[in-house]
């Protein structure tokens, strides 16, 4: 059957996959707001330490899953990774310095003789769950506010701006977009705590958190979401191709494909919700309905940049060099291969969900701690 | 294509690939081979129940944790790394070298990271046969991801299953199963991980060695060398089984690395095999100067090598370079030539079509496709660029090859001496012991090193040089991320090695 798809089916299920696979990962991006609130939310040695053994059970999907997210893209739409990573060096590249700073600091923090000492490996996942996330948030901005780049008749990328990406962090919206992602990340990371951690006083301060994170992320997203409405998108004519610049595109898109509005409502009502289960009504399965809630507002977010005629990735310099899930993918036979492969997705995810299960069966607890000689 | 080729910001970038790429490649074949050993070691104490296997595995652990932490993050880097700094060459082959990598987070980076908190956390978690099982995923997982990485860089040393388009320009893949079976990914895939096992073997056997000779934690020291001593003579024997298979397939598919790895300048029927070697630093390709200064060579073991037969002709890069008509071979001058045109060729279609003129876009094509397969070398300038560097090539190879098969009578005689019981008392082995594990990581740096330059100037073998294969990036910028990659990994090893020293030191919990 996969065999018969023709070639913008399958990118349009190629960019449903990318998407799912970019949603989960905010989801899981609880890690690192988990881990920036070690430093604001953990205050003696005990808190601390069920903190990062909370979440050192977990980073690694969150970490496995960005890669993913790099390698469908690159599977996919190798010209947007090659346009993007390429051109917006500088972001790229220090987002991924955050992550390889993470990568270590687990499982070094408290070994003897670790040469920085435990407050920098810290700082490391600090720095992660705070610069990472929020440039991140202002990358995936430009997929709306477009970069300065154009393409060549052979796809090569001439980046227009001497910062290499640097210069996305400087629009107000992919700002706000970031820090959004940033306070719902430290969301969710409370909301986790709270699922996973037995101590009383520290589950405590998790559920103030949970609503004081969440109220803090509330202006930028109502930043972004008005801007979203009413800011000029990019088009293509889908009779020649061309890319044009119109008024209110991404509302038009919300209003052509009402499938996107209903995601987007029914995502942000679900982390209402988990933020009210939580921090209100005192319930510890929050996490589920606000990761629910991320994944489907990351879907909306990422199906309003790809469809309906819009070019995910707009060039501002050259609005024909724009990228669209049309002229950025991957040939038919490659789509098609890669779908085949896909279809083990479910079994991934379904023995991920067995794990996740049997381990988070027990709350974590200052003895299980105290008597796992690995802890970290 | 491209107008203008600035040499120093691709050789900074190949000096960044280079260094992330062997800062990655200190700490994988480790975790490939430390794996399966604690599979092993798992596994026996699964069977036995005894609480002293549980500790040697637990420690072995511990040490395996170290390592894989900083492995995932130098790990990270390369995978973005084709876009940030080869964003050409993503663009041109992503069709085909991203499937690869898409496949390998699915089905193996997952398994890795899903049972990797299992194994390490599961010990009062799950059932002790899940655990054991975690266990197993983990190696399988680690080896299943080495499997796809080495695929696609099989695939860019022998591109097979694909077709250059020359409307997206582009190569684009034809037959996915042609990219997975080529046999240089196989006898890629193959020959590097059993190399990550002797090496893990070695990990093993240098500590534990080195607790002999101190006379502590003796038992755990015996039972895992006893373990590591079979895995690590089985592995060596498939070292040394693939490696002979992987010089066969660069012997047959690039043949210019098989010429510099041997030294091979004048290629010769009944060639010989240098079993060591001092190279005559002053030799030019095409002149008549010796290539060694001092040298010892068994005459024919090259062509059986090479070919499978004692007899027959092997080209050196003398051959390769200026073409040899009696055994057919091309020179590199006619294949620049043949590429150049093949690139002008590319060039008048894409303009025909863009002012849609049909019939001179469809004479452009069909002179295009005449000469499309040397379309790599029209970005070269001089047939002498095609010689990748000879003395890095040569002595990585031979100091690989040479400590490979130190490697092999080192376990055979951990062996025998463990089957005799008196390992503890032979100091000048568990010496040796100690000596081969720093020994194991240069061997294993080394075969790097002739799998990386020994295919210099090529991205894609044939296809497209790594000078236009970069992103258009500027010097500085490049230079700037080569040194904080430099300073970060460099301190992130430092930290690396004193925990695992500390760690070492501390030895497995007492009981």
């Amino acid at each position: 059957m996969i065999g018969q798809l023709d070639w913008s089916t399958l990118q349009h299920i190629w960019w449903i996959i990318a998407s799912l696979v970019g949603s989960l990962f905010l989801f899981l991006t609880f890690v690192q707001g988990g881990q920036t609130l070690l430093l604001t939310l953990a205050k003696d040695d005990d808190e601390k330490s069920l903190v990062v053994n909370s979440l050192g059970l977990k980073w690694e999907i969150t970490f496995t899953t960005l890669v993913l997210f790099g390698g469908a893209l690159f599977a996919a739409f190798p010209k947007f990774y090659a346009t993007s990573f390429g051109g917006a060096y500088w972001v790229w590249m220090l987002i991924l310095f955050t992550f390889v700073v993470q990568a270590v600091s687990y499982e070094y923090r408290r070994k003897p003789n670790n040469l920085l000492g435990t407050r920098a490996y810290d700082v490391f996942l600090f720095v992660n769950g705070s610069i990472g996330i929020l440039l991140i948030g202002a990358a995936v901005g430009t997929f709306f506010t477009g970069s300065a780049f154009v393409l060549n008749d052979f796809n090569q990328v001439t980046w227009q701006t001497p910062t290499r990406g640097l210069e996305a962090a400087l629009s107000l919206f992919n700002l706000s977009l970031g820090l959004f992602l940033v306070f719902l990340a430290r969301t969710l990371g409370g909301m986790y705590f709270v699922n996973n951690i037995e101590h009383d006083k520290l589950v405590e301060k998790s559920r103030r958190s949970v609503l004081v994170n969440f109220l803090a992320c509330l202006p930028f997203l109502l930043y972004v979401l008005v801007s979203l409405l009413v800011m000029e998108g990019f088009a293509i004519n889908p009779e020649t191709g061309e890319v044009f610049v119109q008024q209110g595109k991404y509302l038009a898109n919300l209003l052509d494909v009402p499938v996107i509005l209903v995601l987007l409502l029914a995502g942000l009502l679900l982390v209402v919700y988990g933020v009210l289960a939580t921090s209100v009504l005192k319930k510890d399965h929050g996490i589920w309905f606000g990761g629910t809630g991320t994944v489907l507002t990351g879907l909306a977010i990422f199906f309003l940049a790809g469809f309906n005629n819009t070019p995910f990735y707009p060039s501002t310099a050259d609005l024909q060099s724009s990228l669209s899930i049309a002229n950025a993918s991957s040939s038919h036979y490659t789509l098609t291969v890669m779908t085949y492969v896909a279809m083990a997705v479910p079994f991934v995810l379904a023995y991920i969900a067995y794990v996740w299960k049997l381990m988070n069966a027990r709350k974590l607890s200052l003895e299980d701690v105290a008597a796992d000689d690995k802890a970290y | 294509v491209i107008e203008q080729i600035d040499i120093t910001q691709v050789n900074w970038a190949r000096a960044q690939f280079a260094l992330t790429a062997m800062y990655h490649w200190v700490f994988v074949p480790l975790t490939l081979g430390l794996s399966f050993l604690l599979a092993f070691f798992h596994s026996i104490y699964y069977k036995t129940g005894n609480e002293e296997w549980k500790r040697l595995t637990k420690f072995w652990m511990t040490l395996f944790g170290i390592n894989f932490a900083i492995g995932v993050a130098t790990g990270i880097i390369l995978e973005f790394e084709f876009g940030t700094n080869w964003s050409n060459y993503s663009w041109m082959v992503g069709d085909i070298f991203g499937a690869p990598l898409a496949v390998e987070g699915i089905f193996a980076f997952f398994l890795e990271a899903t049972f990797f908190a299992v194994m390490f956390f599961g010990w009062n978690r799950v059932s002790r046969g899940f655990h054991l099982f975690s266990t197993w995923m983990v190696a399988i997982g680690s080896n299943l991801s080495a499997l796809w990485i080495l695929v696609a860089n099989g695939w860019m040393q022998y591109p097979v299953g694909q077709a250059f388009n020359p409307d997206t320009a582009r190569f684009e893949m034809q037959n996915f199963w042609e990219v997975l079976f080529s046999p240089v990914a196989i006898s890629k895939f193959t020959h590097t991980t059993v190399s990550g096992f002797e090496l893990a073997s070695l990990f093993v056997i240098g500590i534990s060695s080195w607790y002999l000779l101190k006379q502590r934690h003796q038992l755990m020291a015996q039972r895992s060398i006893a373990v590591a001593a079979v895995f690590g003579l089985l592995a060596s024997g498939a070292v040394i089984l693939t490696g002979d298979e992987a010089a066969y397939t660069v012997a047959q598919k690039q043949p210019m690395k098989l010429a510099v790895m041997e030294g091979l300048y004048r290629g010769e029927e009944g060639a010989a095999i240098a079993v060591m070697g001092i190279l005559n630093s002053e030799k030019e390709v095409g002149d008549d100067q010796d290539t060694f200064i001092l040298g010892a060579r068994i005459p024919g073991l090259l062509s059986f090598l090479a070919n499978r037969e004692f007899g027959s002709f092997v080209p050196g890069v003398d051959d390769l370079v200026l073409g040899n008509e009696e055994q057919g071979i091309a020179g590199a001058d006619a294949r620049i030539a043949r590429g150049k045109k093949a690139i002008g060729y590319l060039k008048t279609y894409k303009d025909a079509r863009k002012q849609g003129d049909v019939v001179q876009a469809e004479q452009a094509l069909t002179e295009f496709n005449r000469y499309k397969d040397d379309i790599g070398y029209g970005y070269l300038n001089e047939p002498a660029q095609i010689v990748p560097p000879v003395a890095l090539t040569f002595y990585a190879f031979h100091t690989m090859v040479f400590l490979g098969v130190l490697f092999a009578l080192v376990f055979l005689l951990m062996l025998i001496y463990t089957k005799k019981g008196t390992l503890h008392v032979k100091k000048w082995l568990l010496r040796l012991g100690v000596a081969c594990l720093p020994l194991a990581y240069i061997a294993s740096e080394a075969g790097w090193i002739v799998a990386e330059v020994g295919r210099q100037p090529w991205a894609i073998q044939g296809l497209l040089p790594v000078s236009v294969a970069n992103s258009n990036l500027t010097t500085g910028t490049v230079q700037t991320s080569f040194f904080i990659f430099l300073v970060l990994f460099t301190l992130l090893l430092v930290a690396e090695i004193k925990i695992m020293l500390a760690q070492i030191r501390i030895g497995p919990e007492e009981g």
